[in-house]
């Protein structure tokens, strides 16, 4: 008889696991089908022969795939180079993305820091109009901002008129068009992070520091920056993370020539017709977004088990 | 004139803050002001005109894209707050056990990947399953939509079940109530402002999307913003900054209702 | 059949039979009920006492039935229940957040049991009014709960908790969240609550004031462990451990070796020298060494020689009484708690030499 309650409370708990797993499933198995079986799906098709229309041809196992991705073999005499379209296709998306991290940091940072610092009301207000551009519509900003860069566009027409520049220069269609986009589009994404941090901060530290002599720059260095750095790691890895496999912004302000890595591996599902190569490619920026995810949550980790004062 | 120290200011920031927020609305005011221009082009202003709004009106690809994207939307935002919501009721209020981990690996996992990558992958399969089935309906858009909807719906639902008193329910089976009525007196009650964030989460998003809908959908199959996407790339007329706006203000709605409803609960 | 349990002549409404609790397993097994035995009587108001973390929560959550013990029986009017889910226990919680419903109103939360009960309507409104009026929060009827005070949310959540009229009343830690006042007037009010209902209360404390004025029957409970059960008086003249002479109000220890015993007292020769009679507690036979407790107040300094002596070390005012800390003859520390009155001075100082006489009955032996 003694046994008998934890028998009860042992099948209890079981029965709790078994309801918990039922529930989760139609979540599961739709992010399963949808999203997570399609990767392994396309692992598969990477090391595949291409097929003649795009597609592959199933059973036939090649390495040409992943070749490609790093290497090009000459039609005629069978030597092998470096791919170098693509790698500079790779090295322009990671080039192209740590500038936009960087240059959202150094607009987002005080601007994070201007709204945690208004008045309790007010701030919700200025938060609000963070939030806005955030969730209306990427393709709409992008476009939005091609007005604005177009040779006919605001910034032209004005430097025209102003007479500092005769000739529009020429912006949409560059890695500038593409980098201003990309800092437009995923501003947000550096702020919200950034503020939410902020919005913790405990300001009596900071007048601590002043009241240790130390002057305004020594206070945002030592005191402010090591204690939001939480989110500046946060809005970092939000923004470089879409940056690097950002598809519309440059397909829209690139034009065709200037390609990213998403455009790249559009082509070879378009165009190109060669899915083991794109698959290769897509599984390539996969992994060095799994490289960042990876540095972010040792970081994560870290500045947690420092923990706050 | 002597100015009192401020502990909270520091050089600079206010206005690289202002500067921010006009870079952040000035592009969006020009391509709304555009919308009201009389004439076809987007350079000279020729004067005030909703004739581009009128011109969207009866354009039939338009409307049509316009229904599809509110269509799938609804679809996929309704399936994936009832999967997110059943997924957080799963997730949350635990002590860890086995597979919970990897249950919050899978149900954020369309948040870490790219895309574009999960946009090729879709293509890879459902272009073989539209093969061998012979469906090529919306179906496929519901589903992918669904899928990366659901962490976004999610979230908020698992932030209210986080917050939630279990003494609510403790209290609750005290007084009589078995498990299931419970849920619907309790717990559903308090999770429902939650899952209404949830739902209109997943709706914007769901809206929003260009990049996988784009190599989803089968032919005939645009949604406002591939429609959009489209027209991009050939000459651009006022009736795309028009369409535009619509689109911008059912997103600036929403976004405010939104706000609101989370403001209230606070 | 057998015969029906009593506590002092009370059927008893609540029994804890060898309840064991073990939360985890393994080397992070945490034992939080050993072994726990007690009766609660029918229209009793039992308090349990105890530092945090001993185990007074995880009780009545067995008891709620919130929580399944790892060994042991739970009875309720003599049944087994510990496998029964809370909702089909005739036991109510007031819980210590009080866990109102926030989306009802206060008449809904009051509501809430009997509609879950499947009472009819006409009946579950005339309860509602019923508990309301006893609480004296008639107009307070339609709020939402998230606008009413903390006072009036404990009202409630007592209302609520009553309103299905339970066999049992569980009460953990109500008013800790209260200020000073509040808490006064509220334990007053539980106290006539209970007794309008004739419903039996098992109260959670860690406030030994608290649970000295309102309960018929206190238990000192530790790591896991009953160590008491008795009346208020019992537990403070006559605490059985050192656990308990500690938790509750100051003691004196002092260190003796037990000459005989006889008629309930024994005779004990102190370690300072002298001898004094001590009582013990039930079940137990004093020998050899043992350790005697006596509470400042049941002690008296005086000039010149007497039970015990000692050098005065410290005096310190308090307003209504004075305490005289004192050092004995073995090195060990002694106080005396006595009273002021307007004109008496004491007629020692610090470092003088004194007496003190341990009045009649107050020394009582510690088990060990
Ligand atoms: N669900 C649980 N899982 C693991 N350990 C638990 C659990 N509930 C309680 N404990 C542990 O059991 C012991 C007794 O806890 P309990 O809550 O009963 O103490 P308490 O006497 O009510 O204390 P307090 O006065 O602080 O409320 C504690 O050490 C506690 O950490
Ligand atoms: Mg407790």
């Amino acid at each position: 008889m003694a046994r008998e309650p934890e028998l009860a409370a042992r099948q209890a708990h079981r029965a709790e696991i078994r309801s918990r797993w039922l529930l989760s499933a139609p979540a599961l198995i739709i992010i399963f089908v949808a999203a997570v079986g399609p990767l392994f799906v396309m692992l598969a098709y990477s090391v595949m022969v291409r097929g003649d229309y795009g597609d592959v041809r199933f059973g036939e196992f090649s390495s040409e795939g992943w070749f490609n991705v790093f290497f090009q073999r000459d039609i005629f005499d069978d030597t092998i180079t470096y791919a170098d379209a693509h790698l500079s296709i790779f090295w322009r998306s990671i080039r192209l993305s740590l500038i936009t991290t960087v240059s959202t940091l150094i607009l987002g940072f005080p601007t994070a820091y201007f709204i945690a610092t208004r008045p309790r009301h007010t701030r919700e207000v200025w938060v609000f109009l963070i939030t806005i551009p955030f969730w209306t519509n990427l393709l709409i900003r992008t476009f939005a901002m091609q007005e604005v860069i177009r040779n006919e566009g605001v910034v032209n027409t004005l430097l025209q008129a102003l007479g500092v520049i005769d000739q529009p220069i020429q912006i949409l269609y560059t890695d500038w068009a593409i980098l201003f986009g990309m800092v437009y589009v995923y501003l947000p994404l550096m702020v919200l992070p950034l503020y939410a941090s902020m919005e913790r901060l405990d300001f009596r530290l900071v007048e601590a520091g002043y009241d240790l002599y130390a002057g305004r720059f020594a206070v945002l260095r030592r005191i402010i920056l090591p204690l939001v750095k939480p989110g500046l790691v946060a809005g970092s890895i939000l923004v470089f993370i879409p940056s690097l496999g950002a598809y519309v912004t440059p397909r829209v302000l690139g034009g065709g020539k200037n390609m990213m890595l998403g455009n790249l591996i559009e082509l070879q599902f378009g165009a190109g017709r060669n899915w083991p190569l794109g698959a290769a490619l897509s599984i390539t920026l996969m992994v060095i977004v799994m490289v960042a995810l990876l540095f972010y949550v040792r970081n994560a980790s870290r500045s947690g088990a420092t923990g706050h004062g | 004139m002597a100015r009192y120290f401020d502990v909270k200011r520091q050089t600079g920031f206010a206005t690289i803050a202002i500067v921010t927020f006009v870079l952040l609305y000035l592009p969006i005011a020009i391509l709304v002001i555009y919308a009201f221009n009389e004439g076809e082009s987007l350079a000279n202003w020729e004067g005030f005109s909703l004739r581009w709004f009128v011109a969207a009106a009866n354009n039939d690809a338009v409307k049509q894209a316009a229904w599809r994207s509110l269509v799938i939307a609804a679809f996929a935002a309704t399936f994936a707050t009832i999967a997110a919501t059943m997924a957080a009721l799963a997730t949350t209020r635990t002590r860890r056990y086995r597979g919970l981990t990897f249950k919050y690996a899978m149900i954020n996992q369309p948040l870490m990947v790219p895309e574009i990558v999960t946009a090729v992958a879709l293509l890879i399969v459902f272009s073989q399953v539209k093969v061998w089935t012979g469906y090529s309906g919306l179906g496929y858009l519901i589903l992918a939509h669904t899928a990366f909807c659901i962490p976004f719906a999610y979230l908020p639902v698992r932030a209210r079940l986080e917050n939630m008193d279990l003494a609510l329910e403790s209290a609750a089976a005290d007084l009589y109530a078995t498990p299931w009525k419970t849920f619907r007196r309790i717990t559903l009650p308090l999770l429902q402002p939650g899952i209404v964030a949830g739902f209109m989460l997943a709706f914007v998003i769901s809206l929003d999307d260009v990049v996988i809908t784009e190599f989803v959908k089968s032919g005939g199959q645009d949604t406002l913003p591939t429609y959009m996407l489209g027209q991009l790339r050939r000459v651009i007329t006022p009736e795309v900054n028009a369409i535009a706006t619509l689109f911008l203000a059912l997103s600036v709605l929403i976004v405010t209702a939104f706000f609101f409803i989370n403001r209230q609960k606070a | 059949m057998p015969e029906p349990l009593r506590v002092n002549e009370r059927r008893v409404a609540v029994e804890a039979r060898n309840i064991s609790k073990v939360f985890g397993t393994g080397e992070h097994a945490l034992r939080a009920l050993d072994d726990v035995s007690v009766g609660i009587a029918e229209n009793e108001f039992f308090t349990l006492l105890g530092p945090s973390g001993c185990g007074k929560t995880t009780l009545l959550r067995l008891i709620a039935g919130f929580e399944f013990p790892t060994s042991g029986a739970i009875l309720l009017g003599g049944e087994d229940i510990a496998t029964l889910p809370p909702y089909k226990r005739p036991v109510n919680t007031v819980f210590q957040s009080y866990a109102l419903f926030p989306h009802l109103t206060v008449a809904q939360n009051v509501s809430f049991g009997l509609e879950m009960l499947g009472k009819p309507r006409g009946e579950i409104e005339a309860r509602v009014a019923e508990m309301l009026k006893l609480m004296r929060m008639e107009q307070l009827a339609n709020r939402r709960t998230d606008q009413i005070s903390g006072g009036q949310a404990q009202r409630v959540a007592l209302a609520r908790a009553l309103a299905p009229a339970p066999k049992v009343l569980l009460l953990d830690e109500p008013l800790s969240a209260l200020d000073y006042k509040l808490r006064k007037e509220m334990q007053l009010e539980l106290k006539r609550m209970q007794a309008e209902t004739g419903i039996t209360f098992i109260f959670v404390t860690h406030d030994q004031e608290e649970a000295l004025t309102m309960s018929d029957r206190v238990a000192v409970m530790s790591a896991g462990k009953i160590l008491q059960v008795g009346s208020p008086r019992d537990i403070y003249d006559r605490p059985a451990e050192r656990f308990v002479a500690d938790f509750i109000g100051e003691t004196n220890y002092l260190a003796g070796t037990v000459q005989g015993v006889d008629g309930g007292r024994a005779e004990v020769l102190l370690k300072t020298g002298g001898r004094i009679s001590a009582s013990y507690s039930e079940g137990m036979t004093p020998s050899g060494e043992v350790t005697l407790v006596v509470r400042p107040e049941h002690a008296r300094a005086v000039e010149g020689a007497a039970d015990l002596s000692g050098a005065v070390e410290d005096i310190v005012y308090f307003g209504t009484d004075t305490h005289i800390h004192t050092r004995l003859d073995d090195g060990s520390a002694f106080t005396v708690r006595q009273q002021n009155s307007r004109n008496a001075v004491l007629p020692f100082a610090r470092g003088d030499r004194i007496g003190i006489v341990v009045g009649d009955d107050a020394a009582q032996v510690l088990r060990d």
